[in-house]
C-alpha cells in the first residue's frame, strides 16, 4: 500500500492523474470517432457507389488492420505529413506534435470506424414508414433528422455504443508506446523503478477494471432514459 | 512513395507473417477449449461455479489485452516461487507469454460467444430429444454443441479477426511478429506510409480469407 500513496513517496498521485488522462483521451477519441462517424455514416449509406466505395474503403482498412499499426503510422507518420505541409508554406523547422494529440486522432480514426457501422445499422433498422410520415407531414430535411430519426435511432445505437466505448477505452492503452502518460505507461514507468511489475501491472487492471465497470452503469442509465415508451 | 522499399520490404514482412498465424492459430485452438469449459461452466446452476465464470470472463474483458499480456510475461517472472518449477520454463519465453494472454483472452470472449449461443437453443429440440429416448449425455454432445457451434460462427468470426489483430500486441514483448518487423523497419527508415501499406495490406488479405471462410462455413451449416 506504501506504493500507492500520494506525494512524493508512493505512486497513488501519478497513477490518478494517469487515470485522468486516459480517460481524457478516450472521450476526445470518442468525439473524434463521432465526427468521423457523421462523415462516413451518410457516405455509406449513400445512393451513389463512389460514395459508397469511399466509406466501406474506410470502415473495412480501420478494422481489418490492428490498432497499433494505425498508432505506429500516426506516430512517425503524424509530424512528418505536417513538416512536409508546412514546408509548402515555407517552414522548415522540426515540429513534434504533441502525444495527445496523435493518441486521440489515431484511436479516434479506429473508433470512429466502428461508430460509423453502429450508426449505419441503427439508421436502416429504423422503419422506412418514419421517413415518409415525416415527408408527408411536411417536415423539413433538418426536423426529420433532429426530431425523428435521431432520437430513434440513439436508443437503437446506445447499446452497441456502449461496446464501442468499451473498445475505445480499452484502445488507449496501446498510445502508452508512444510515450504518452496514461495508465499503461504511467504502469511501465513505476514499474521500473520499483521493480515491482506485478503489482503495478495488477493495478493498472483493476484501474481499467473500475472505469469499465463505472461507464457501464452510466451508459446503462442512458439506455433507460432513451428507451422511454418502448 | 519509395516502391523500392516495399519491394524490399514485402518478404521480410510475410515472414514474420508466419509468426503471427503461429500466434493467432495456437490461442484460437487454446482458446476455443477453454471457451467451451468456461461456456458450460456459466450454464452451470451452482451460483460460485457460475459466478466464478462469470468473473473469468468479466476481468480478461474488462481490461486491455496489453495489460494481460504485462502481467503474464512481466509480472509472473516476479514471483520467486514460480521461477523454481517447471512452468518457468514456459513463462520466460515471450512467446509462450503472449500465446497464454491471448488463450486467456480470447478464451473469455469465446465463453460469452457459446453462452449466448447455448441460450438460444429452443428448448423444443431438448425436449424433442429427450422424448426420443436420447441420453441427456448425447443430447448435449450430438445436439447441443453442434447448434451452438453453428449459431456462434458469425460473432466468433469476428472473434478471429479481432484475435488477428490482438496479436500484433506480441510485438510489445520483443516477438517479431508482422508488425514487430513492420515497426522495425519504419523505425530504420522513417517511410511509415509505404510500411503501413504493405503490413496493412497483408492484415487485410487475412481478414479477407476468415470473414470469407467463415461465411462459407456459416452457408454450408445452415439450417435451410
Amino acid at each position: 500500500m506504501e506504493l500507492l500513496a500520494f506525494g512524493k513517496t508512493g505512486w497513488g498521485d501519478e497513477l490518478f492523474y494517469a487515470t485522468l488522462m486516459t480517460i481524457a483521451v478516450s472521450i476526445t477519441a470518442m468525439f473524434v470517432g463521432f465526427f468521423f462517424a457523421l462523415i462516413f455514416t451518410p457516405l455509406k449509406l449513400s445512393k451513389y457507389k463512389t460514395l459508397n466505395l469511399v466509406g466501406n474503403f474506410y470502415t473495412t482498412v480501420i478494422r481489418g488492420v490492428p490498432e497499433l499499426l494505425v498508432i505506429y503510422l500516426f506516430f512517425f507518420g503524424g509530424s512528418g505529413a505536417i513538416m512536409y505541409v508546412a514546408s509548402i508554406f515555407g517552414y522548415y523547422e522540426y515540429i513534434e506534435i504533441n502525444a495527445f494529440i496523435t493518441g486521440s486522432l489515431a484511436i479516434g480514426i479506429i473508433s470512429g470506424a466502428y461508430s460509423t457501422e453502429v450508426f449505419r445499422g441503427a439508421i436502416q433498422s429504423i422503419d422506412k414508414g418514419q421517413f415518409e410520415a415525416a415527408k408527408v407531414l411536411g417536415i423539413n430535411k433538418f426536423g426529420q433528422f433532429y426530431k425523428i430519426i435521431l432520437p430513434q435511432m440513439l436508443r437503437l445505437a446506445i447499446p452497441n455504443l456502449s461496446n464501442v466505448w468499451q473498445i475505445t477505452l480499452k484502445d488507449t492503452s496501446l498510445i502508452s508506446v508512444t510515450g504518452l502518460v496514461e495508465i499503461m505507461r504511467q504502469s511501465y514507468i513505476s514499474a521500473g523503478s520499483t521493480r515491482d511489475p506485478l503489482f503495478f501491472y495488477s493495478f493498472a487492471a483493476v484501474l481499467y477494471l473500475m472505469l469499465t465497470y463505472v461507464s457501464m452503469k452510466l451508459i446503462n442509465k442512458l439506455e433507460v432514459r432513451y428507451s422511454r415508451g418502448f | 512513395m519509395d516502391f523500392d522499399l516495399m519491394i524490399t520490404s514485402f518478404p521480410k514482412l510475410l515472414g514474420a507473417t508466419v509468426v503471427t498465424l503461429k500466434l493467432l492459430s495456437a490461442s484460437l485452438f487454446f482458446g476455443l477449449f477453454l471457451g467451451l469449459f468456461f461456456a458450460i461452466l456459466r450454464l452451470n446452476k451452482n451460483i460460485f461455479i457460475n459466478k466464478f465464470a462469470y468473473g473469468y470472463s468479466y476481468i480478461f474483458r474488462g481490461t486491455p489485452l496489453l495489460v494481460q499480456i504485462f502481467i503474464i510475461y512481466f509480472g509472473l517472472g516476479q514471483i520467486e516461487y514460480l521461477r523454481t518449477t517447471f512452468l518457468w520454463i514456459i513463462l520466460k519465453e515471450p512467446y509462450w507469454c503472449a500465446i497464454i494472454a491471448f488463450t486467456l483472452n480470447t478464451g473469455a470472449y469465446t465463453s460469452e460467444i457459446l453462452r449466448s449461443a447455448f441460450q438460444t437453443i429452443k428448448p423444443g429440440i431438448i425436449e424433442a430429444g429427450k422424448s426420443l429416448g436420447i441420453s441427456n449425455k448425447i443430447i448435449f454432445y450430438k445436439i447441443q454443441i453442434p447448434i451452438a457451434i453453428r449459431q456462434s460462427l458469425p460473432a466468433y468470426g469476428n472473434e478471429i479477426i479481432l484475435m488477428m489483430k490482438g496479436t500484433s500486441l506480441a510485438s510489445t514483448v520483443t516477438l517479431m511478429d508482422l508488425t514487430g518487423v513492420a515497426k522495425y523497419i519504419i523505425s530504420t527508415t522513417f517511410k511509415p506510409i509505404e510500411v503501413f501499406i504493405v503490413a496493412g495490406g497483408i492484415y487485410l488479405f487475412m481478414t479477407f480469407i476468415i470473414h470469407n471462410v467463415i461465411k462459407y462455413l456459416e452457408k454450408k451449416y445452415s439450417f435451410q
